[in-house]
């Protein structure tokens, strides 16, 4: 992805994370640990696991709906992460090669089937994820990681970095404009280039903490950052993770899946 | 590269996340003793320039691809191994929610992987003692590539252990390693530059900018020798041991599973040939509607080092791939009836 | 309140690399005074601004801050007096929310729940910022940057505001909402800039820096259609006056 690109990309993401629906007025905390069960049951399932993955994509469609997040922007965002997954997991087919089933005279492998697990897996944990921060804005998730127990010193800094990636971005931007104009072709954007470019955003970004850190020290700051108490959880927060931790129960330790499909097998005979 | 959640076992994410955030709060508390308020905004910021500098990348002279800068060396450098550790996980945490760059419960490996290397143990026992306030340009860029490359082959091998012991890949040991290694080597000669050229610059242009940074933050990480020593003999350790049980619970993986499967012997395992594979599958695979395989026993709950490798057959019955279909198809339905319900009150 | 003199004598001040940005700075600003700060860039405006709450302590010489003499001891509670605006509304804006922003100040000021959101309420209605309250900086534009800045400082309620170009980056409306606002406040004031016109509207006093030394002192009208003098400190008559 280029650099613009991916500079508007994070832009749109942080964007939709203020929307205002019954979603993204969940207790932080909440949509945290639903998440976090969720993706720990998903990559609980062996490894040739497919079929029962295919009710657990009910949680993301869910959320985009309802937190009216675009469903394309999300299948995007899951396709350009995933060569990394892919590319480990491709070997499978190959090296795991057994032969498990025929389906319409095609043999498929054990392999094939890790694969697909492999894949599933990976669209589910990687939307569960995505929609995590669309419908709960980063501030809110540092809150809810802070009140959930990690250290305020660490949570702060997440603050900090949040509040300016899109200020150091349009930075290098800038930086990175100056050099591609003046840089015919890909000369000029070579490695010693890069270093000083670099070393400049160094600078300058150091500067600016400095700046930063006089504003605070003009407003009181004396080294600890304060913080106002927020939201408390209502009946809704716990109903959601009531419902969440039912729906992981059941799906992970029941058939249902095969259930539905032995009944229709039955109604169609 | 960053592990990704599909590829991991619970018990691996797990002991991985205890692990980071156990160094995180050892961070943290090392940090709050000493810290110079002014590290406070300017760890913020830094983490936003890792990110920043991630983003811009550069042309490899000779290969025509690009590639970009990791962070973990120059934040030890610059910071010293506490802040930087806690920059880098925030960079990762915050990579791995808006980015989906690395899982949210592969974060805790990747932590590990990308800070705890370079912050605790090749800043402190390889380019602090090499380099140290050093001046000489060659001799930074000699100790840069050595920690960099150092770093970033511990990462890598982290990765190659992390998804062999979570089992969800086939890729063996040697080949993963020639898959990974390789390329990190490459990516951290490139980082090992990068960061030497930083240093170079930030000398030139602000020479006070290194030494006032150095003097706002705690001490470093007072390391002894015979602790190091155990704590490598231990990994050394771990390390053999998880290997010999991997291999012999897994001793050949087609054998095995060919056995499981059909309960004969083995299928012949160069000969890919129609004949044979028809055979055996027109023995027991056969697609008939209410056939199925005979279980092999409930799933476990973890992929772990039970020799239980069932779910293929619940994976490939006809009633799994039916139910499969239809339960899609209600998801679908489900999404697009709410949609058009917003659509229509918006 | 009659506690609220601002008193420079003798000021010099040297940066680390052996700058020499004040050399012997004097003047007096009693209470209720609105100050021009005004001289060309590199002349010490900023550094000066910069000892007005001890983010800088003169090298030598004394600032005097109210009945507080500017020590390393003092300039915290100086700091409760004295709020300064920066040039850069994105380095003052560091907090996730404009909410969390305009609260910061009064928290540190160990003020309860209560009353901090009462003061937030309060500074972000005189910047017309009420409805800006739960966005991050971010997404905010420069003009709304700028009066979020001020709306923060404000809100610890300061005796004395000194402002560093407040006007740089805004557009003629977020600069006329400026102006109107500054007018209204009522405390002492303290704006450096290179916008004379601003100076000629809103301050009734003017101090001229030149080299680091105070070059003229007196009221704005006079000494900004001081034409020789202004140039001679490579500055020039407010637009306002060239074309009359």
């Amino acid at each position: 992805m280029t650099f613009d690109a991916q500079y508007f990309d994070i832009g749109r993401l942080d964007r939709l994370s203020y929307g205002d629906t019954f979603v993204h007025h969940l207790d932080a905390r909440v949509k945290v640990i639903a998440t976090m069960l969720f993706l720990f049951t998903v990559i609980s399932f062996p490894k040739y696991e497919v079929v029962a993955l295919v009710p657990f994509f009910l949680f993301p469609v869910l959320l985009a709906t309802l937190g009216e997040i675009p469903v394309l922007f999300i299948l995007k965002k899951v396709l350009l992460v995933s060569p990394f997954a892919i590319l480990i997991g491709v070997f499978n087919p190959f090296l795991d090669t057994g032969t498990v089933a025929v389906i319409a005279g095609i043999p498929i492998s054990a392999g094939v089937v890790s694969f697909f697990s492999i894949l599933l897996k990976f669209a589910l944990t990687v939307s569960a994820a995505l929609l995590l921060i669309a419908t709960t804005s980063f501030p809110g998730v540092c809150h809810a990681l802070r009140r959930l127990g990690l250290p305020p010193l660490f949570v702060s800094q997440l603050l900090f970095l949040y509040r300016y990636i899109f200020v150091l971005m349009e930075e290098a931007m800038r930086i990175t404009r100056a050099r591609d104009m003046r840089s015919f072709g890909t000369r000029g954007a070579g490695i010693k280039v890069f270093a000083r470019l670099i070393g400049t955003l160094f600078v300058r970004t150091v500067d600016r903490a400095e700046r930063i850190y006089y504003a605070m020290l003009s407003r009181g700051f004396q080294g600890d950052i304060p913080s106002l108490k927020r939201a408390r959880i209502e009946v809704t927060d716990l109903a959601y993770l009531a419902a969440m931790v039912m729906f992981l129960a059941v799906f992970r330790f029941f058939r249902i899946t095969e259930g539905i499909g032995g009944f229709a097998q039955g109604l169609l005979r | 590269m960053h592990m990704a959640d599909a590829l991991l076992s619970p018990a691996v994410g797990t002991t991985l996340w205890a692990g980071s955030v156990a160094v995180g709060g050892y961070a943290s508390k090392r940090l709050k003793r000493q810290i110079d308020d002014r590290l406070i905004p300017l760890m913020g910021v830094l983490g936003a320039f890792i990110f920043a500098a991630q983003m811009i990348n550069f042309t490899i002279p000779g290969t025509g691809s690009s590639g970009h800068l990791g962070g973990g060396m120059i934040l030890a450098i610059i910071l010293g191994p506490h802040a930087a550790f806690l920059v880098m996980a925030s960079v990762l945490t915050v990579q791995a929610l808006f980015f989906a760059d690395g899982g949210l419960l592969a974060l805790g490996c990747n932590i590990w992987n990308l800070g705890f290397y370079p912050c605790y143990l090749v800043y402190p026992l390889l380019y602090k003692p090499l380099a140290g306030e050093s001046q000489n340009p060659g001799r930074i860029v000699a100790v840069s590539l050595v920690s960099a490359v150092a770093a970033l082959q511990l990462g890598a091998f982290s990765v190659v252990m992390e998804t062999l012991m979570s089992g969800k890949s086939e890729l063996s040991f040697g080949a993963f390693l020639l898959l990974m290694q390789p390329i990190h080597l490459a990516i951290g000669i490139i980082e090992g530059f990068v960061t030497a050229g930083i240093i170079h610059y930030v000398r030139s242009a602000r020479p006070e900018l290194l030494e006032s940074m150095a003097a706002s933050r705690p001490l470093g990480v007072s390391i002894s020798l015979r602790k190091v020593m155990a704590t490598f003999v231990a990994l050394a350790v771990i390390t053999g041991a998880a290997l010999s049980w991997f291999a012999s619970t897994h001793p050949d993986g087609l054998e095995w599973s060919i056995e499981k499967i059909t309960g004969k012997g083995e299928l012949p395992e160069q000969d890919h040939g129609i004949a044979p594979v028809l055979r055996g599958i027109q023995e027991r695979t056969a697609f008939l509607p209410d056939y199925g395989f005979k279980p092999a026993g409930n799933e476990p709950k973890k992929e772990n080092a039970a020799p239980a490798w069932p779910g293929i057959e619940a994976g490939t019955s006809a009633a799994g791939i039916i139910g499969a279909a239809i339960v899609l198809g209600l998801i679908l339905l489900i999404g697009a009836g709410i949609r058009s319900f917003r659509g229509r009150n918006a | 309140m009659s506690h609220h003199i601002i008193e420079f004598k003798d000021v010099f001040f040297r940066y680390p690399d052996g700058t020499e940005a004040l050399r012997g700075i004097y003047f007096r600003i009693t209470h209720g005074e609105s100050v021009g700060i005004v001289g060309a860039n590199g002349s010490g405006k900023s550094t000066l601004l910069q000892h007005m709450n001890g983010c800088l302590l003169p090298t030598s010489g004394t600032v005097t801050i109210g009945d507080l003499p500017l020590t390393r001891k003092t300039r915290q509670e100086i700091r409760r007096k004295v709020g300064i605006i920066f040039q850069n509304p994105d380095d003052q804006l560091f907090m996730p929310t404009v909410f969390d922003d305009v609260a910061f100040g009064p928290l540190n000021l160990g003020l309860d729940e209560a009353c901090v959101r009462e003061r937030v309420h309060r500074a972000l209605g005189m910047v017309h910022g009420l409805d800006l309250r739960d966005k991050p900086p971010h997404h905010l534009s420069g003009g709304q940057k700028s009066s979020v800045a001020i709306a923060s400082v404000i809100a610890m309620e300061p005796d004395i505001l000194a402002l560093d170009e407040p006007a740089a980056n805004l557009d003629p409306r977020s600069r006329r909402s400026l102006i109107t606002f500054l007018k209204t406040f009522k405390h002492s004031k303290m704006i450096a800039s290179h916008d004379l016109d601003l100076i000629l509207d809103v301050c009734e006093r003017c101090i001229v820096i030149g080299d680091g030394r105070v070059v003229a002192d007196g009221p704005s009208a006079e000494i900004l259609s001081n034409r020789t003098m202004l140039e001679e400190n490579s500055l020039e008559l407010p637009l306002s006056l060239q074309r009359g």
